[in-house]
């Protein structure tokens, strides 16, 4: 899983039908640090997260899926929790 | 899944017999600003997208599930046509 912030939600009218119903967020992942990791990536929303939420993400098919409750579906992002906070022991980077 | 802009289609006469029929799509990944970024993917569609538009894609074993009970060869697969991206004020 990474961590990753919603920058922004996206509007498609045609898609595929398992991804009716659920939000298209643009997410950021971030660094530790929070500074930005790599590129934007597009997941289906599980938790009502919303633009300017830190969020967790599954990045792998199965748990997408699954998590979204549309099995065998071309989904493998899905949002599954948002950050409420972050513990890290000292001297951990990003 | 991934942002990318359609910027063409391959041909292919021989091939497996599962893409018949298939639309096979280049996709340059760009950033939400439509920048492009990295490298150039081919994808299969399944919602009816072509040249131009921006899309989103689907990677690895589930870029196959649209089609089933379909076993579609493939790993990369435009599922969803963007109309709108509503971008965070920043």
């Amino acid at each position: 899983m990474i961590i990753a912030r919603v920058i922004g939600q996206i509007v498609a009218t045609r898609k595929h039908p398992s991804h009716e119903g659920r939000k298209v967020l643009l997410l950021q992942p971030l660094a530790l640090d929070g500074a930005n990791r790599g590129e934007p990536v597009v997941a289906l929303d599980w938790v009502d997260a919303g633009v300017g939420d830190r969020v967790l993400v599954v990045t792998e098919g199965w748990s997408a899926m699954t998590t979204v409750e549309r099995p065998n579906s071309p989904i493998d992002m899905a949002v599954i929790a948002v950050v409420d906070s972050v513990d890290l022991a000292e001297g951990s980077g990003s | 899944m991934f942002l990318a802009r359609v910027v063409g289609r391959v041909w292919a006469t021989a091939k497996d017999p599962s893409l018949e029929s298939r639309k096979l799509l280049v996709l340059q990944p760009i950033t939400p600003d439509g920048r492009e970024r990295g490298r150039t993917v081919v994808a299969v569609d399944a919602v009816g997208a072509g040249a131009g538009e921006v899309v989103y894609w689907c990677r690895g074993r589930e870029s196959s599930f649209p089609f089933l009970p379909g076993e579609v060869t493939t790993d990369a697969t435009v599922v969803g046509i963007v109309d709108q991206i509503s971008l965070a004020q920043s």
